[in-house]
Formats: C-alpha cells, structure tokens, sequence
C-alpha cells in the first residue's frame, strides 16, 4: 500500500507542478493580451462613446450619433472614404499595368544587371521617405500635379511597385515552364500562350500583389499630405485633422475603417500567397 | 529582338522609379546645399542651430526603440522555439502578430487613446487598485513614442527571428539540454548567435522605417522635442522653406545610412 502510494506521488506532484507553472505564464500572456488588445479595446469605446471624460474609467454615454455624423452625404467622410477606395483602385491599376511585364521579363527573360533591377523597385520601401516626397510636391507643384488625384497615385505607385513586381516575378517563377511550351507546341503564338496559361495560372500570386498595393495605398499617409492636401483627402488624411482637432469619436471610426480592410485583407492573403510563390519573392 | 524584348518589358515601371524616386531624391541631395541660388551649407548651419535637440532626440528614440524591439523579438522567438508547454506556445504564436497588421497612422490614434491621462491603460491600472487616479500622468511623450514604435515592430521582427529559429538544427539544442543547461542559456548562448544575420536585417529595416514614420511624432509627442520628421513637415507648411526641409531629411538619411553601413559591416565579417 504504502509502496505504491510511493509510486504515485511523484507523478501527482509532477502534475501540480506543472499546473502551479501556468501561474507565471497566465500573469505574462494575460498582460501581453491586455498590451495588444487594450489599444484596440479602447479605440472601439470611443467609436461607440457618446460622452466621455476624466476620470471616467468607461465612457458616460454610449451611441451610435457619431457614425451617423461619418456617414452623412454631406459628410466630409464619405468624400474621403470614396477618394481612398478610388484611389487604392487606381494605384492597383497603374501598379499591375507596369508589374506585369516587368514581372514576366524578371522570371522568364534575359536580363542586363537583374539584381540591381530588383533592387530599384526595393529603395522606395527601403528608403526614408520625406526627403523624396518632399521634392515630389515640390516638382508636382510646378507641373500642377499637386493636389490632383492622379498626383497622389502616381506616389502611391511608385511606394507599391515592390510588391506589385516582386510579388509578380515570383507569381510567374512558379508557373511550370512546360505548360507554356505545351502550348507553344500546340501552335499557340507567344502572346496567345501568355494569356491563355501563363497569367491564369500566375492569377493567385498577382491577386496578392494587388492586394498588397492596394492596402498599401489605403494606409498610406506622408505622399498623400505632402502631395495632395487640403484639396484631397484620404482616409488616413481625414484621421489626422480629426484626431488634431480634438474630435476621437470621428478620428475612432475613420482608424477602424482603416483597419478592417487591412485585417480581412491579411487573413485572404494567406489563402492567396501559396508556398511556391513566396519561396521565389526576391529571387 | 528577343533581346531587346526584356528591357523593354521592364524599362515602364523602371522609369516610373526612376523619375519619381531617384530624381526627387538627388533634388534633394542638391537642394539641401542650395542657399539663396547660390550653393553653401546655410541650411544646414540652419538646421544644426534649431533642430540640434531634436536631431538627437531622433536617434536615441528610434535607437533605444530598435533594441527594445529586438529584446522583446527574441524573447517571443525563443519562447516559440524552445516553449514546452504546446497551449502556451500556440496562444503566443496566435498573439503577438496582430499590431503587423495595423497601419501606423493608426496605431498613432489607438495608442494616443490609450495612453492618454484618461486612457484605457490608467483605468485599468486604477481599477486593479495599481495606481493611484490623483497621480495619474499623460504617456505621451517620448515613451508613447518608443511605446508606438516597438508595439508595431516587434511582431515584424519577431515573425522574421522566430522563422530563422524554427529552421535552426535541433541537435545541438537537445543535447545541450541533455547537458542541463537551462533555457535561457540556449536562448543567449546557442539560438541567438545562429540567428544573428536574420535579427540584424529585421532591426535594420525596423531603424528605417521608423525613421521615415510621420504620424506618430505628430500624433503623440506634438510638443518639444520632437522627431525630425515633423520638424520637416513644419518647416515646409509654415515657411515653406524648402532648403532646411533637405537638409534635415539629409541628415535623417545620414543617421539610417549609419544603421545600414553597421549592418553591412557584420554581413561582411560573417562573409569572410
């Protein structure tokens, strides 16, 4: 009797220790969830907050008065929610426009000086901006592209053509070389082999690189307010001069507006970048 | 003609960064030593006299962000690698990505919020009986900024750090268990060297990034010192004084370029 209680109170003892262990690690993930969802926590209150004040630790009132405020036609939000997604819809455009080719000469084509041709489209991420977005305006001002909506795009595209071209070289990489000689074989001219294999089978990959240029424009703030405010306002723009001018609620809708598209994006992003085209990014 | 058929195909969007990355960017180098249609170092003489403080504040902020970032990177990516427990280490891996996804401008509104006198953080602390409300204070200033920079980083980092680690050979890691060293001597002493290369890049991108990031300077530290970023923005909505602007993004371009000239140097030593 008492030997087998021998026998099993080392194992009953591992099994406490190991509970008493979620003790430290409960307190550090509980505080690392408080650090990462408070933020968000806090900033989906004041969407909802009608009145709030030191030192309330929760607001006074709740309501919805705010969003319709947002939404209104008359709204200086709606205006900016409709330049934004436009916007975002013409940086995709014009990006895909010029990564396409660009993306197929990288996988498939002879190339003078590849690497640093890759490397070119890396610099505008790479690279601290404001220096550059400031001459940009500068420039855009004397030609009068400054405060127009193609102004802002033009910078837009220019900051997503890395993932527009990186992404599209390795789309392109991944396509198996022999269903396009398949069907050049076939007789299929080399244009007629391009569209009718080669870019539906790279369509996943370009998918994500759109996507990634599009929530690059929607976000993205330093070129829009250098180049194109006050005349126009984007999303992000509307954020700033709510925020500065006191008003959380309106600069607490226009944030969430702002990151549900980003979050939605990045969870159909995984769907799309499958591992053979991530494996060629930048290759 | 098959030749000439891949420079042609690339040559659009080459242009594209050609004439609005590379040539704004040297306009930038020229102007910046423009004074008046004559060339001299004016503005930067300029710069140096107004913004030497905040020139400073820049560096060591984003500095002292950047190493934050990295502690708190290997500390995710070791307890990813070598967690034992497989529900803690699947909630860490399900956690600590989301701020990647959040855009900085964002995260300058969410966490102006938050850490504000009246903010989430202060009432929660108050509420848990940890603060006092009298003696509640403001966070935004310079650690709201550093507070900002490394809760966006560090996902990014961490992401970068803990895929060089899961790729890491696991022998030596179990047979230095089997010696009894303990985890946090393998962190330091076996996984963090191995991974070196991959940190670096991660903290280099991070310095330049945050070195270029507008919002959050403007959005949470609005008072003085602040980054050069917003002195730039400043400089050009107030005076419209395009020669300083160059030659403070000049010298942000020079503080990134030290980070980057660092990295190289540790790649090239790692090379030989």
């Amino acid at each position: 009797m008492s030997a087998s209680a021998a026998l099993i109170a080392p194992r009953g003892l591992d099994r406490v220790q190991n509970l008493l262990w979620w003790l430290p690690r409960a307190a550090i993930l509980g505080a690392l969830a408080f650090v990462i969802f408070g933020p968000l926590a806090n900033l989906l209150l004041w969407t909802v907050a009608e009145r709030w004040y030191f030192p309330h630790a929760l607001p006074i009132d709740y309501g919805f008065s705010y969003w319709g405020r947002v939404f209104a036609p008359r709204g200086n939000a709606l205006q900016s929610l409709v330049a934004s997604i436009s916007i975002a819809f013409f940086t995709v455009a014009g990006s895909l426009a010029l990564a396409i080719p660009a993306g197929y000469a990288l996988a498939r084509l002879r190339l003078p000086f590849r690497g640093l041709v890759l490397l070119a489209f890396l610099l505008p991420q790479a690279f601290p901006n404001l220096p550059v977005y400031v001459n940009i305006a500068r420039l855009f001002y004397e030609i009068r592209l400054n405060g127009t909506v193609l102004g802002v795009v033009l910078v837009h595209v220019t900051h997503g053509l890395v993932y527009a071209v990186w992404i599209a070289a390795a789309a392109f990489s991944a396509v198996d070389r022999d269903l396009e000689l398949a069907a050049r074989n076939l007789g299929a001219s080399g244009l007629k082999a391009f569209a009718d294999v080669t870019l539906p089978l790279a369509a996943p990959g370009l998918m994500a690189s759109a996507i990634f240029v599009f929530l690059e424009s929607l976000d993205e703030f330093t070129g829009s307010y250098f180049v194109g405010a006050p005349d126009v306002t984007t999303l992000p723009l509307l954020l700033y001069s709510a925020g500065a001018g006191g008003n959380y609620q309106i600069a607490s809708i226009t944030a969430l507006l702002l990151l549900v598209p980003s979050i939605a994006f990045m969870l159909v992003v995984e769907k799309f970048l499958r591992t053979d085209v991530l494996a060629k990014v930048g290759q | 003609m098959a030749r000439l058929l891949g420079p042609l195909l690339i040559s659009p969007a080459l242009i594209v960064i050609l004439l609005l990355f590379m040539v704004p960017l040297a306009a930038s180098v020229i102007g910046a030593f423009e004074v008046e249609g004559a060339y001299g170092l004016g503005n930067f003489t300029k710069a140096y006299d107004f913004y030497t403080q905040d020139i400073v504040f820049t560096a060591v902020i984003v500095g002292l962000s950047t190493v934050l970032t990295g502690l708190l990177a290997i500390a995710i990516g070791g307890y990813l690698t070598l967690g034992e427990n497989p529900a803690a280490v699947a909630i860490l891996r399900w956690l600590y990505r989301w701020p990647m996804f959040i855009p900085f401008i964002v995260v300058g509104q969410v966490l102006r919020t938050f850490l504000a006198k009246s903010g989430l953080f202060n009432s929660t602390l108050v509420t848990l009986g940890l603060l006092d409300p009298l003696s509640a204070t403001s966070y935004l200033d310079w650690r709201g900024v550093v507070v900002a920079f490394v809760w966006k980083q560090t996902p990014f980092v961490a992401l970068m750090v803990a895929g060089a680690m899961a790729s890491l050979d696991r022998g030596t890691i179990e047979a230095a268990r089997n010696l009894g060293a303990s985890r946090l001597r393998i962190l330091v002493e076996i996984v963090v060297p191995q991974v070196a290369t991959t940190l670096l890049v991660g903290l280099v991108l991070s310095f330049v990034t945050m070195m270029g990031v507008l919002t959050v300077p403007l959005m949470i530290n609005a008072q003085a010192p602040t980054m050069i970023t917003a002195d730039i923005a400043f400089r050009l909505s107030t005076y419209r004084d395009y020669g300083v602007a160059n030659a403070l993004g000049l010298i942000s371009l020079a503080i990134s370029s030290v980070a980057a000239w660092f990295y190289l140097r540790i790649n090239m030593r790692q090379g030989r």
